[in-house]
């Protein structure tokens, strides 16, 4: 990739992330940082590719270390991402299945918990 | 780098990179979310596995296979454990790694300096540099918000360490990238002057500004990964980096005006405190306390309570004992609400997913735009382990290290029955006068032990 079409992508997906979160509400603020969290992720591609490329072991450990950081990037982010996004999937639920979910959660408290 | 990849390759990274960036578009509307990180999964295992068929991969292979293994395994390990508590922490941690991997694909390429085309080395020590700031800001930051770094140590001059560090860092990396020819050992200088100045960035900011600051190292990994594209030739990596560093960036924006902060006072405000200023802890006056079962009476008799619940309830997990409290006294016909302050807690959102986790009903969940009006017609607040975000001062007081953050008048209220578990300061450290205010009495102890004392009261008023 010349560098000139390299800044042309960099510069017109710089406005596309820009324009596609444009109006996000305050609650999706964590789950949207987790997810950029995951996506920049893929730089184990980059890793993987880097770690391919290294000679001697001086170069190998360090693609090594760059490797297990990537994937640990990768699982952690959708593990995250994945838990929080559950937590706002019961608020998402209608009205009347939340008020059940409630009574649940309050029956099985009162009977647990004391 | 300059090889011409596989066309099928090249495809595959093209859709893996269109996947990432609608997947993270999903992830911006309630409804779709969890089909976006769905779609963003699928996207970043094409990707990888489309790594997989690089002509170069071959060598190492083993090698790779036992970090993925490593690297996958711990963060899985890892990320099954914390509880919501620790969110921002971990998400500090992750986007920390995805810095620290950009930092040593670049340190790999200025190792080769004078093998590879020279017009990728400035971009390479661009991408190392931005790398390590993100590594060691976000582990700095991940580190105080889960309490394992207390306070931040005062470094004597550290406005001057901390322009040293990143000026000298650049300026090496600006000469390792202009050299003929690679030289190892200050390969590492550069990536420990760029480390340090990582650090020292993520050192002064307050606690409640945490959350912005990881905004800010998301954003920076992002960019590092970006550039480290541009460096491999990997459009995947450019594109989704790029959408990363300028949704980051963007979200920062939002993070910071919701807490209405600038961005400057947030990196920059430790710095001109005063340690006294900090140090000075407590409620000024003296504190009244209260016991449960007068507490209990207060609230029950009430037209209107409204709880405000900060980082207290969620170390002692009191919200499922909070809903119990609030149905009790709905029964007794008193109305109750939550009023949610952007940041309470130790993240944006934290006291929502707890209160939904706890089956609150939505509709009982006001936030601090919506509900600051009415606290003067409110007769009872209950404050459950919040300080900072209803700390007068931070609205009256310009010497406070708080002022300008918004906060929720509960001082305005008739009454306000404070669950406090000990001395009077909040994260920032800073004074509440609210504590010691003539209309403030005090409920000492853990919050949940707190709220199930005053359930065990309001029922035994029958």
């Amino acid at each position: 990739m010349d560098g000139i079409s390299a800044l042309y992508v960099f510069v017109l997906a710089g406005v596309a992330g820009y324009v596609l979160i444009a109006r996000v509400p305050s609650v999706l603020h964590l789950p949207l940082l987790s997810g950029a969290n995951f996506v920049h992720g893929v730089v184990l591609c980059g890793a993987l590719l880097a770690l391919a490329r290294a000679g001697d072991n001086v170069e190998r450990t360090i693609g090594f270390v760059a490797v297990a950081l990537a994937a640990g990037n990768v699982v952690g982010g959708y593990l995250v991402t994945d838990r929080l996004l559950k937590l706002f999937d019961r608020r998402a639920t209608p009205r009347a299945t939340r008020d059940e979910t409630g009574a649940a959660n309050r029956a099985v408290h009162k009977g647990g918990d004391e | 780098m300059n090889a011409t990849l596989p066309l099928a390759l090249e495809l595959a990274w093209f859709v893996a990179a269109l996947m990432l960036v609608f997947g993270l578009r999903r992830l911006s509307s309630p409804a779709q979310a969890s089909g976006g990180l769905r779609l963003a999964a699928g996207g970043m295992l094409l990707a990888v596995l489309a790594s997989f068929a690089h002509p170069e991969i071959g060598s190492n292979l083993a090698l790779a296979a036992l970090a993925i293994l490593v690297g996958g395994g711990l963060a899985y390990l890892h990320a099954r454990r914390p509880t919501t508590t620790a969110v921002a922490a971990s998400i500090a941690l992750y986007s920390g790694l995805g810095g620290g991997a950009a930092a040593g694909i670049a340190a790999l390429e200025l190792l080769r300096v004078g093998e590879d085309t020279a017009a990728l080395n400035l971009p390479a020590v661009l991408g190392g540099l931005a790398g390590c700031v993100s590594l060691a800001g976000s582990l700095i930051a991940s580190l105080r918000l889960t309490g394992r770094l207390a306070s931040p140590p005062r470094l004597a001059q550290r406005q001057v360490t901390y322009l040293a560090s990143g000026v000298s860092a650049l300026l090496l990396g600006v000469l390792l990238s202009a050299a003929s020819s690679a030289h190892p050992v200050l390969v590492f200088v550069f990536l420990a002057l760029a480390l340090t100045f990582g650090m020292l960035t993520a050192l002064p900011v307050a606690i409640v500004d945490l959350p912005v600051a990881i905004s800010i190292y998301n954003a920076l990994s992002g960019l590092a990964v970006a550039i480290d594209g541009y460096v491999l030739g990997n459009a995947v990596m450019l594109v989704a980096g790029t959408v990363v560093f300028a949704a980051g960036l963007l979200l920062t924006r939002l993070m910071a005006r919701s807490a209405n902060r600038r961005l400057g006072e947030i990196m920059y405000s430790g710095f001109g405190l005063a340690p006294d200023s900090l140090a000075a802890g407590g409620a000024s006056g003296d504190v009244s306390p209260i016991d449960a079962e007068d507490a209990a009476v207060t609230l029950a008799y009430a037209r209107r309570v409204v709880i405000v619940p900060g980082y207290g309830m969620a170390t002692s997990q009191a919200q499922h004992k909070l809903r119990e409290l609030t149905q009790l006294l709905e029964e007794r016909g008193v109305e109750t609400g939550f009023a949610i302050h952007p940041v309470a807690g130790r993240m944006p959102g934290h006291m929502d997913v707890l209160l939904a986790e706890a089956g609150v009903p939505y509709a009982k969940i006001a936030d601090l735009a919506d509900i600051n009006d009415e606290f003067p017609d409110v007769e009872r607040v209950l404050v459950v382990g919040a300080s900072d975000i209803v700390n007068p001062s931070a609205r009256d007081d310009e010497e406070s290290p708080l002022f300008g953050l918004p906060i929720l008048d509960v001082d305005r209220a008739e009454g306000v029955i404070a669950l406090k578990r000990g001395s009077g300061t909040g994260y920032s450290g800073a004074e509440n006068p609210l504590f010691g205010a003539p209309n403030t009495r005090v409920l000492h102890g853990d919050a949940r032990r707190s709220v199930q004392d005053l359930i065990t009261a309001l029922k035994e008023l029958d």
